[in-house]
C-alpha cells in the first residue's frame, strides 16, 4: 500500500492493469526523469529530449485515444500516467499533456482520415513534437479576444498572430494554431519550417524550469487547406482540447501533491527537533493531516470522474471542479510541505518548493483557479457572474 | 525455443521494512512489493532472446496473491505466460522448498532454457538456482554477465572474485543465474500492460505438483530463528579537528593498526 491510499483504492477501485500502468510509469520517472531533472530545473527552460523516445516507446503520448500507434487506455489509467508525471515534474506532465491532449486529440477528434494518418503515428512515437497555440499576449482567460487571423487564399490560408506562453514551442514540429477566420475560429496543423513562422522561448521563469516556454510569431505564413483540421468550427474545437488536457491534470496536481506529501512525512520522521522528532509536534501532524485528507479527496474526484468520462458522461464543468480543487489543493500542500522541511526546504536537494513553483503555473493555465470558480458558479445559478 | 525465467516478488526497494513481532521477517502487510531486481535481468534476457528468435518466455513464481501484480508487470514487459504456484501449503518454503517447486514446474514445461536471477534482494540466499539446477539435471553457471548462443549451447562469461571473468561453455538445456547489470532492463509499456490483460496465468498448487507435504514451513531444513538489526557498535571513535589534523590522526591510526 502507498502511503497516500488511505482509502485502500488500489484493491477496491482500480483494477490490475490501471495499477501497472502507474507503477510502469513511477519506476520510469524515478530511474530515468529524476537524476536529469536538476541539470534542467537549473538551466532555466529546457527539457530532457533524450528522454522522448523512451517516453513514445512507453506508450505515454496520447496513451487514452485509439489507433494510430497510441496505448488506447481508459481514463484513469491516462489520469493514473499524468500523476506519476508530474509526481515527478509538472513539466514532465506537461510535455505530455501538450503532446497527447492538446495536439494528438484534435487531430483525432476533429481532423480527416489522411490528417489522422499524416501525424499522429510519428506524434505517438515521439518524432513529431507539437505545440498548441491558442493563449495570445494580450488574452489568456479572455480567449475569445484572440487577434490571430487566418485568411483564404484559394486552395491555402495566410496566417498572422502572435501566440504566448506556448509549451514546446521552439522544439515543436507542428503547431496547432487556433486563429479567427471569416467563418469563425478554425484550427490549423502549421509546420514549424514555414515561412513566417518564428519562435522565441521565454526565459526568466521561476516555474515549470524543466519545460520550454515560448512565444509564437506567425507573419504571412501560408497553410494549405489540407492543414485545416475539417471538423473543428469555433472556440468548442480548442475548448474541448482543454477539458481534456484540464482532466489530466486534475491527476498531475495529485501526483505533485503526493511527492510533496511523502517527503514532507519523510522528513518530520527523521528530523530531530527539541528532544523528538518533528513529526511528534502537533502543528506539524495537523499539517500532514490537512495533506493526506486532501489527497485523498482529490483522489477520488478524479476517479469519479474518469470512470464517468469512460462512460461518455463527464460535463465540463466537472473537470472545471476538479482541476481547480485538485490544483489549489495541491499548491497548497507544495506550500505546507516546503514549510515542514524548514530551512532546507529553500534548496533543490528537496522537492516541495519545486513542485510548489510548478504549481503556480498550474494554478494560472488551462483555465485559472478564478474562471473555474466562474464556470462552476454559472452552472449552479444559471447566471453569469458579474 | 522456450524459456523458463523464475522470478521472486520482494519488498519495494524504497519500503520501510519494520520486522515482525516474532522476529522471524519483516512486516508484510502495508509495504509495496516488485519484482526482485535480478530477476528483471533475468527476464530481460529472456525477452532479448524472443526478440531475436522467436522464443516462448514462460515465467514462473512461488508465492501468495499479490504476486499476481509482480507476473502481470512480467506479461506487460512481453512474457507470453505466467505460471504462478499460489498456496498456503507451500508458504514458509525454504530454498529448497522454492527449488522443488521451481523444478516440478520446469519438469511439466520442459524448457530449453532456464534464467534466474543470482540472488534475491532481500533474503540475499542465492541458493534456489544451484539447488533448481541440480533437481532438474541441468548444468549451470551463476554470476553471468553475459550468455551468447553458440553451438547449439552457450558461451558464458561469469563474474569470479576480484575483478576477474570466467568463459564457459553450456550445453542445452541448461540453466544460467545472471548477475545485475547484463543489459538494460525495459519498462513495461502501457500497450504491453493493455496486451498482458489477454495472457494466461496459470495457477497451480504444491499438490497439483505432486508435492504435497514435501514443501513450506512444515518440510524446512533451514529456519528462521530471528531477524534483528544489529545494535549500534560502541567501537567506532570520532576524530576532530581540521581537515589537516584528522587526516594525520588517520594515517597514524592506520600505521598503528597494521594496515599500510
Amino acid at each position: 500500500m502507498a502511503a497516500t491510499d488511505f482509502l485502500k483504492l488500489d484493491t477496491t477501485h482500480f483494477d490490475a492493469e490501471e495499477i501497472l500502468v502507474r507503477d510502469s510509469v513511477a519506476a520510469w520517472v524515478s530511474k530515468e526523469f529524476m537524476p536529469r531533472l536538476q541539470e534542467h530545473v537549473r538551466q532555466d527552460g529546457s527539457f530532457p529530449m533524450e528522454l522522448v523516445p523512451q517516453m513514445a516507446e512507453l506508450g505515454m503520448f496520447g496513451a487514452n485515444l485509439e489507433g494510430y500507434g497510441c496505448a488506447g487506455m481508459n481514463n484513469v489509467a491516462y489520469g493514473l500516467l499524468m500523476q506519476e508525471l508530474e509526481r515527478g515534474d509538472s513539466g514532465l506532465r506537461s510535455f505530455a499533456s501538450v503532446q497527447g491532449s492538446l495536439c494528438m486529440y484534435p487531430i483525432h477528434a476533429y481532423g480527416s482520415e489522411e490528417q489522422k494518418q499524416r501525424w499522429l503515428p510519428g506524434m505517438a512515437a515521439g518524432e513529431l513534437i507539437g505545440c498548441f497555440g491558442l493563449t495570445e499576449p494580450d488574452f489568456g482567460s479572455f480567449v475569445t479576444g484572440m487577434r490571430a487571423r487566418a485568411e483564404r487564399k484559394g486552395d491555402h490560408w495566410v496566417l498572422n498572430g502572435t501566440k504566448r506562453w506556448i509549451t514546446n514551442g521552439s522544439i515543436a514540429h507542428l503547431a496547432i494554431i487556433w486563429a479567427t477566420t471569416e467563418e469563425g475560429v478554425r484550427g490549423f496543423v502549421v509546420e514549424t519550417d514555414s515561412d513566417g513562422f518564428e519562435s522565441r522561448d521565454i526565459k526568466g521563469k521561476f516555474s515549470l524550469r524543466a519545460s520550454v516556454t515560448s512565444e509564437l510569431f506567425l507573419q504571412d505564413v501560408k497553410v494549405p487547406e489540407a492543414n485545416r483540421l475539417p471538423d473543428a468550427a469555433g472556440f468548442r474545437g480548442p475548448l474541448s482540447c482543454l477539458t481534456q488536457a484540464r482532466y489530466g491534470i486534475s491527476w498531475g496536481a495529485l501526483g505533485a501533491a503526493m511527492a510533496c506529501y511523502e517527503e514532507a512525512l519523510d522528513y518530520a520522521k527523521e528530523r530531530e527537533v527539541q528532544g523528538g522528532p518533528l513529526a511528534t509536534k502537533q502543528l506539524v501532524q495537523e499539517k500532514l493531516v490537512f495533506m493526506l485528507t486532501e489527497i485523498t479527496k482529490g483522489q477520488l474526484l478524479s476517479l469519479q470522474l474518469g470512470r464517468l468520462k469512460d462512460r461518455g458522461e463527464m460535463h465540463p464543468t466537472m473537470v472545471s471542479m476538479a482541476k481547480r480543487n485538485n490544483v489549489d489543493i495541491a499548491l497548497r500542500i507544495a506550500r505546507e510541505a516546503r514549510d515542514i522541511l524548514g530551512a532546507n526546504g529553500i534548496v533543490d536537494d528537496y522537492q516541495a518548493m519545486r513542485h510548489m513553483l510548478n504549481l503556480e503555473t498550474v494554478r494560472t493555465y488551462e483555465g485559472t483557479h478564478d474562471i473555474h470558480t466562474l464556470i462552476i458558479g454559472e452552472h449552479i445559478t444559471g447566471m453569469r457572474a458579474l | 525455443m522456450k524459456v523458463m525465467v523464475c522470478l521472486k516478488q520482494v519488498p519495494h526497494q524504497d519500503a520501510r521494512l519494520e520486522i515482525r513481532d516474532d522476529s522471524t521477517w519483516i512486516k508484510e502487510d502495508n509495504i509495496k512489493f516488485e519484482i526482485n531486481s535480478y530477476d528483471t535481468y533475468a527476464l530481460e534476457e529472456a525477452l532479448r532472446i524472443k526478440d531475436a528468435n522467436e522464443a516462448e518466455v514462460v515465467v514462473v513464481s512461488v508465492g501468495p496473491d499479490r504476486l499476481t501484480q509482480a507476473l502481470r508487470t512480467a506479461l506487460g514487459m512481453g512474457a507470453d505466460r505466467a505460471v504462478h504456484v499460489n498456496d498456503p501449503a507451500a508458504e514458509g518454503s525454504d530454498s529448497l522448498g522454492i527449488a522443488k517447486i521451481l523444478a516440478a514446474v520446469a519438469k511439466e514445461e520442459s524448457p530449453d532454457l532456464v534464467i534466474t536471477g543470482l540472488m534475491a534482494d532481500d533474503d540475499n540466499y542465492s541458493a534456489v538456482p544451484p539447488m533448481l539446477s541440480q533437481l532438474i539435471g541441468m548444468p549451470s553457471a551463476t554470476g553471468v554477465l553475459k550468455a551468447e548462443a553458440q553451438d547449439g549451447g552457450y558461451r558464458v562469461e561469469r563474474e569470479l572474485e576480484g575483478g576477474a571473468l570466467e568463459v564457459v561453455d553450456l550445453p542445452q538445456p541448461c540453466l544460467i543465474a545472471v548477475q545485475s547489470g547484463l543489459n538494460q532492463v525495459r519498462y513495461a509499456s502501457l500497450k504491453g500492460i493493455m496486451q498482458a490483460k489477454k495472457k494466461p496465468i496459470d495457477v497451480k498448487t504444491a499438490a497439483d505438483l505432486g508435492l504435497e507435504g514435501q514443501v513450506g514451513a512444515s518440510a524446512q531444513k533451514v529456519k528462521v530463528e530471528k531477524v534483528y538489526v544489529p545494535p549500534k557498535g560502541d567501537t567506532a571513535e570520532m576524530v576532530e579537528g581540521s581537515s589537516e589534523e584528522i587526516a594525520s590522526t588517520l594515517v597514524a591510526k592506520i600505521k598503528e593498526l597494521g594496515l599500510l
